[in-house]
């Protein structure tokens, strides 16, 4: 009788992804994201198109700051496509972080009585905000074909890079939720990591190159060197990389280090999000 | 040998009193530099058990202290015990939601709690969305939920409203549902909090079926809750938690009168008691002592109540008055001494007294009464006089399996009815 399915004890455990048990719950998984998909857009009247309405004013007033006021980005590719290449992809970014640095806080009610890998709960989220972004691209195809299509091509020039966008978004959907899990995990005991995380984003957004053309600004003298710099953020290879598939060499760097270095500290940051909360949500509801 | 199901090896929690943190930030930084040179805390008084009666200075209690037992495979156990006697807290570890201190569970198949039904319901969601959800939420899978899917509308008998969002659903309904998806998880072992205190009777009666069923079918099931007649209709072993220990594990009657027994010195139901008084010049004390503690068993002796009278003065022409409610305010029994022919309260000389005060306590069904008492002078003066302080049970240690004693809680009165046939 040493053959027990079920060992509940005060030892924490090591390092452990717990990623068998999450595999017994997919339907769990699925049945949250339907449930995130069906629930927000309830009883209003756009429904969905709520997810055009987002980029596209945003993509307006980036245009006009960023674009026309303080000209950071080149003026020889559309700015709607460059813009929106951007936006689109953080606001992805953003969204998974922001939700996942909530999980055990918004769900404690349920975690405090069921179990369940909790590890579902973000998964979910990305997922359901996979969905988001999905629709979101959407559109951005449609204003992208529209510039490429009609109007000679508006200097953009679409390359091979394009089939490495899933892997973009991936990267994007891992640095979230790892960075999500380790900050959830301490917000069970430190309340003070919300406030950072909310306006942290915001402030992490300007540190990126979602605003501007990192080569457009590494022009201006004053800004030399400001690539390397900017590029420590490690979702600004990943947007660069992005504009570079769909607008070409003018709209954004593809540079393989650069790269490899955001897939690295997704690594490391999804495993270290993954062990912190597994450990974190053992006794969490203690806490909490 | 019958397999064991579930196996629970010196389980303690220990759970830390007050705010996290010492409250102070030099506190926390005293703390933490201990913590540097290796040196315990010098806040933490650890090892006080959980008494929450009493004010204690400890940081940490033990919610649950060196739990000890195993069920067979098949077993129903009730769990019993007053507030804060750790059920709860054994629950929450025995379905993973959070970890023991010390110890260890060990169990074999699945385990579903329902500590709560319906968790995890979207107020948006329709109810066949929820009953997804709350299924998948459980540990079923999809496949699983679909081929019960007929019965579980069925058992919940919320077939109308199933495409309505929850929101708009009666909070009973809400209940039937969640337990509907829960009485069909087929668990190995099932863990039900008093999840039955909600819904109507008809409801609660299924509820009790279903798990009778389960039980039925092998499974084991660990049960908690202050009905005794549930315990007794579904349990076959009782354990008995009280501050944090296990004190009884045995025989359900047995079992049940040792938690009953316990009652009896539970803070605030005390039927021993000092008041001191505003107006010391005729009486200056009273004390009130009801001899079987808090408990009355419901076949056994008339209930009587002692009260203690210290009279500073000869005092003539007060009367004692007593008010019986049942749970919902009912006034079951209005009475005063100067009804009597002979009051024997009518002249107190100087000194201590014992007065008695006695009736048949056949006219009362099992359930809990609240006890009120006056002692008045008939010009009016007021010398004591409680509301609702006192409060007693009258237990039913009949066995409830017949269809008898089921009619005996919803009775108005118990009085014991003779038959007899005479010609």
């Amino acid at each position: 009788m040493s053959d027990w399915d079920i060992k509940i004890s005060s030892h924490k455990g090591g390092f452990n992804l717990n990623l068998r048990e999450v595999a017994k719950y997919k339907d769990l998984l699925f049945l949250l994201v339907k449930r995130d998909f069906i629930s927000i857009y309830k009883q209003t009247i756009l429904g969905p198109l709520w997810f055009f309405i987002q980029p596209i004013f945003q993509t307006v007033i980036f245009g006009i700051i960023f674009g026309q006021l303080a000209k950071l980005a080149p003026s020889d590719v559309p700015q709607p496509v460059f813009f929106m290449s951007g936006i689109v992809l953080w606001q992805y970014f953003s969204d998974c972080l922001f939700k996942t640095s909530e999980t055990f806080i918004t769900n404690q009610h349920v975690f405090g009585k069921v179990y369940f890998p909790r590890l579902i709960t973000p998964l979910s989220i990305i997922v359901s905000a996979l969905l988001k972004l999905g629709v979101q691209l959407m559109l951005f195809l449609v204003v992208f074909l529209v510039y490429f299509l009609f109007a000679d091509s508006h200097g953009l020039e679409p390359n091979w890079t394009i089939i490495l966008v899933p892997f973009y978004i991936l990267m994007a959907a891992g640095i979230s939720m790892g960075l999500g899990l380790i900050v959830t995990s301490y917000t069970t005991k430190y309340r003070d990591l919300k406030f950072l995380i909310q306006f942290g984003i915001q402030l992490l957004m300007y540190y990126s190159t979602v605003i501007m053309s990192v080569k457009l600004v590494e022009q201006k003298p004053a800004f030399g060197g400001y690539m390397d710099y900017v590029m420590f953020n490690p979702m600004s290879p990943i947007i660069e990389a992005m504009r570079h598939a769909f607008i070409g060499e003018k709209g954004g760097v593809f540079e393989p280090l650069f790269l490899l270095y955001s897939l690295g500290f997704m690594l490391v940051v999804l495993l270290i999000g993954i062990a912190v909360f597994n450990k974190t949500e053992k006794d969490f509801v203690d806490t909490v | 040998m019958t397999k064991i199901a579930l196996k629970i090896s010196k389980v303690s929690k220990l759970y830390r009193l007050g705010e996290i943190g010492t409250g102070t930030l030099g506190g926390d930084l005293k703390r933490w530099w201990s913590k540097v040179r290796g040196k315990e805390d010098p806040f933490a008084k650890v090892g006080e058990e959980n008494d929450r009666t009493n004010d204690s200075n400890a940081q940490f209690v033990y919610a649950l202290k060196d739990i000890d037992f195993e069920v067979p495979e098949g077993q129903v156990v009730g769990i019993i015990g007053r507030n804060g006697a750790g059920k709860s807290t054994l629950l929450k570890l025995l379905s993973r939601v959070t970890t023991p201190s010390d110890g260890e569970i060990l169990a074999n198949g699945r385990i579903a709690s329902l500590l709560e039904v319906g968790t995890g319901f979207h107020p948006e969601l329709t109810g066949r969305e929820n009953l997804y959800l709350n299924g998948a939420i459980l540990g079923m899978s999809k496949a699983e939920i679909n081929s019960k899917l007929d019965e579980i509308v069925e058992f919940s008998g919320c077939k109308k409203y199933l495409d309505t969002p929850v929101k708009r659903y009666s909070s009973g309904m809400k209940v039937r549902l969640g337990f509907a998806v829960a009485a069909h998880l087929d668990p190995e072992l099932l863990i039900v909090d008093e999840v039955l205190a909600v819904g109507d009777a008809e409801f609660q009666k299924k509820c009790i079926g279903k798990m009778q069923d389960v039980a039925g079918t092998g499974r084991t099931v660990l049960f908690v809750s202050h009905n005794m007649s549930s315990i007794r209709n579904l349990c076959e072993r009782v354990i008995v938690l009280d501050m944090g220990k296990m004190i009884f594990d045995g025989d359900v009657e047995e079992g049940i009168n040792h938690y009953l027994s316990l009652n009896s010195s539970e803070g605030g139901v005390s039927f021993k008691k000092n008041y001191s008084l505003n107006n010391k010049r005729f009486v200056s004390e009273i004390s009130i002592n009801e001899n079987q503690g808090g408990v009355i068993e419901y076949l056994n002796n008339d209930i009587e109540i002692q009260v203690g009278l210290k009279i500073n003065e000869e005092l003539t022409g007060a009367y004692l008055g007593i008010i019986v409610e049942d749970g919902q305010g009912n006034f079951l029994i209005v009475s005063s001494s100067d009804e009597m022919e002979n009051d024997p309260v009518a002249r107190l000389s100087k000194g201590n007294h014992q007065l008695k005060i006695s009736f048949s306590k056949r006219i009362l069904k099992p359930g809990k009464y609240y006890l009120s008492f006056s002692l008045r002078n008939n010009s009016g003066e007021i010398y004591h006089r409680t509301q609702r302080e006192l409060c007693f049970y009258v237990e039913d240690n009949l066995s409830y399996r017949g269809m008898k004693n089921r009619y005996r809680t919803v009775a108005l009165t118990g009085v014991d009815v003779q038959y007899a046939i005479v010609e």
